[in-house]
């Protein structure tokens, strides 16, 4: 407050408590701050002038001089005193608050939000915030039922629900808030198995934690209500997290086999169809074909036949002689017009096939171009074997 | 200012001085003793204003909320043979502030030494009767329970303390006992992720050989009906063939001969032939004898 403040008030008597030694000091000299021990001097005359008035009476004219300064100065010092009491006993307490309040230490009650005023001295208050969501933080390496390491990360969201014991009847509510909150989910991790931690059951367990510790603060007494508990991470150790890694990958890997063998499955076995459906088709193309053709030629052969039977004879002598000469036409022919078996005669029939141009021209191509036909003979042949093969291959 | 005025501003002030001096306050988070001389008169002095002898009694004041006493934490043994570290901390109220007073002259780091060795005493007895498993799952509230309730028939009696919980906050294992858990965790890891795997063979083997079996059967399948529907074909040709051919199978087996040797025979073929044939009938004698 503003004692220290140049007083400029209307009284014209500064604020400051010690305007009057201050005075004195003026006349003594300068405008130089008090000093300390001038003004002890001053003091402790004033005091023993005061004793000796006491102790003498009258005696003493000058102690009634400074016994008037000293007693302007209480009065002035008892009204700042009491404005500032007064001012003091007045105080507010925002929306989020409650305020506890002690009467000669004893529990009094609690004020809501609003101006208020207390005894200055005997009431003493303590505001509490009761809405603001508070939050804690554990992160802690752990032992499961089933004796495995894990690490948990806890969060827990609280506010203060009674003002009264948060403010008194705990030490430290929130500190214990920490440690009950430790103890409470080791406890519940530690009769749950490894894998529900780290997998489907971090629910359940953050719901275990919450009953449990809200009993846990409940009997210590420090007035905390439980909002949120959540388990914000569980996970295993960094010694072990390659092998935990694996098994993710273990997984996957086990998709991946499946996906491979799925994908194999669709593509083998729609060709395979394919080909069953194309092997259908030329089979009934074949029964159609081979139908088709007998159905002509017996039409043929009956229309032929039916002619036949009108002139047998010459039919027969006319077929046989067109299809005869136009056998023999097509062919080089040597007739032999010598009765019996001369053995003597000499037929250069490897000289007639020469003499031939069109075998000539035979001759001419095997020589050359033999060797090509045979190799591309061959690479046909192989090319065939390996789409067996491979074949052969993909059904393994 | 009159020197009457003087007297009674030092009246006043010695006054206040008793009254500071015999008046006290004892808050609600507290409790209190007065000594007069020492000696205990009054024990668990309530909250609120009182008065005591100036100069002559003095006050103790202790803490009355619910305390915390946080032990180091140490090693136990369980019934395994097994070491464990345990860190605890206990939730104490001071209940009877006279025996308090007693036992440990109201100074709470002694009264807290006090009880944290009691606290450790009664948790390695009863972590000694149980083995790794208990002490860390199921029984640990029933633990708890009995430990809190033999440690207050010891400290309401001795240090007029009331415990309230005592709780375990961490139960960790020495590091090679840590490190072979890691191992076995490991392990058990190593053992699922090739179970996985060889699941996942063991499907994919599956698929594989049943699209293999479904290829096999199509294929056998279709084999078996393409050649029924050409044996169907066949059959139906020769049944055209047949019924045709049998109006007259001389004729037939003439014209399908001439056929025949058209089809033989191609260019370029050397025929030997003697003129005796029925072809060279008149090749020699124009009436064919």
């Amino acid at each position: 407050m503003a004692w220290n403040e140049p007083g400029g008030s209307g009284k014209g008597n500064p604020k400051d408590p010690w305007g009057n030694n201050n005075r004195g000091n003026k006349n003594g000299g300068g405008n130089q701050p008090p000093d300390i021990d001038e003004v002890l001097k001053q003091l402790m005359d004033k005091v023993n002038g005061l004793f000796g008035k006491k102790g003498g009476g009258n005696g003493n004219n000058q102690g009634s001089g400074g016994n008037d300064g000293l007693g302007g100065l209480l009065i002035i010092a008892a009204i700042i005193g009491a404005g500032l009491l007064a001012f003091n006993s007045f105080y507010t307490l925002d929306e989020q608050e409650r305020g506890v309040v002690l009467r000669t230490g004893q529990f009094s009650s609690i004020e809501n939000p609003g101006l208020h005023w207390k005894i200055p001295v005997v009431d003493q208050v303590v505001p509490v915030n009761i809405t603001k969501v508070r939050e804690a933080e554990i992160k802690e390496r752990m032992l499961t039922e089933d004796e495995n390491i894990v690490e948990v990360e806890l969060n827990v969201q609280y506010r203060v629900q009674d003002p009264q014991t948060f403010a008194l009847r705990v030490e430290e509510p929130e500190a214990s808030l920490i440690s009950a909150a430790e103890s409470a989910l080791r406890h519940e991790v530690g009769s749950t198995a490894m894998d529900p931690i780290l997998t489907t059951g971090r629910a359940a367990l953050a719901e275990a934690v919450k009953i449990r510790l809200q009993d846990y603060l409940d009997r210590y007494q420090t007035g905390i209500q439980l909002t949120n508990v959540n388990i914000k991470d569980a996970r295993p150790p960094q010694q072990v997290k390659e092998s935990f890694d694996d098994v993710q990958r273990a997984k996957q890997d086990k998709e991946r086999f499946i996906n491979d063998a799925e994908a194999y499955a669709n593509a083998i076995v729609p060709e395979a169809r394919g080909r069953a459906q194309r092997q259908l088709e030329e089979a009934s193309a074949y029964k159609e074909r081979i139908v088709a053709r007998a159905e002509g030629e017996a039409a043929r052969f009956e229309n032929l036949l039916s002619e036949y039977k009108k002139a047998p004879q010459v039919t027969r002598e006319r077929l046989y002689i067109e299809a005869v000469s136009e056998v023999y036409t097509n062919s080089s022919k040597v007739l032999v017009d010598v009765e019996g078996g001369n053995n003597m005669m000499y037929l250069p029939l490897d000289k007639i096939i020469q003499g031939m141009p069109s075998s000539q021209s035979k001759d001419q191509m095997s020589n050359s171009d033999m060797s090509t036909i045979a190799d591309q003979v061959i690479n046909e042949i192989r090319s065939r074997q390996n789409s067996t093969n491979s074949v052969r291959r993909e059904g393994r | 200012m009159s020197p009457k005025s003087t007297i009674l501003l030092i009246l006043i002030a010695v006054v206040g001085l008793v009254a500071s001096q015999s008046l006290y306050v004892i808050n609600e988070t507290e409790r209190a003793i007065k000594l007069t001389f020492g000696e205990v008169v009054q024990a668990d002095i309530e909250p609120g204003l009182h008065f005591k002898t100036p100069f002559v009694d003095v006050v103790k004041r202790f803490d009355a909320r619910v305390l915390t006493l946080d032990t180091n934490p140490s090693r136990f043994l369980t019934s395994g043979k097994k070491y464990v570290i345990v860190d605890s901390f206990a939730k104490w109220r001071i209940k009877d502030v006279n025996a308090y007073y007693k036992a440990a002259s109201g100074n709470r780091l002694q009264a807290s030494n006090l009880l944290a060795n009691l606290v450790n005493k009664g948790l390695r007895d009863e972590i000694a009767a149980r083995t790794l498993h208990e002490v860390v799952s199921g029984e640990r509230d029933e633990l708890m329970t009995k430990l809190t309730t033999a440690l207050n028939i010891e400290t309401q009696k001795e240090l007029g303390i009331e415990v309230l919980d005592v709780r375990v906050k961490a139960i960790d294992l020495p590091e090679d006992l840590s490190n072979s858990v890691y191992n076995r965790m490991s392990a058990e890891r190593g053992r699922e992720a090739r179970e996985h795997r060889s699941q996942g063979k063991e499907l994919a083997e599956g698929i594989q050989a049943d699209a293999d079996r479904q290829k096999t059967v199509l294929e056998a399948e279709a084999y078996r009906d393409a050649e029924r529907t050409r044996g169907e074909g066949d059959a139906e040709a020769a049944r055209v063939y047949a019924s045709a051919y049998n109006r007259d199978p001389e004729f037939y087996a003439f014209t399908r001969s001439l056929k025949a040797y058209q089809e033989t025979f191609r260019e370029n073929d050397v025929i030997l032939m003697k003129p005796d044939s029925d072809f060279f009938r008149y090749f020699k004698n124009s009436k064919g004898k």
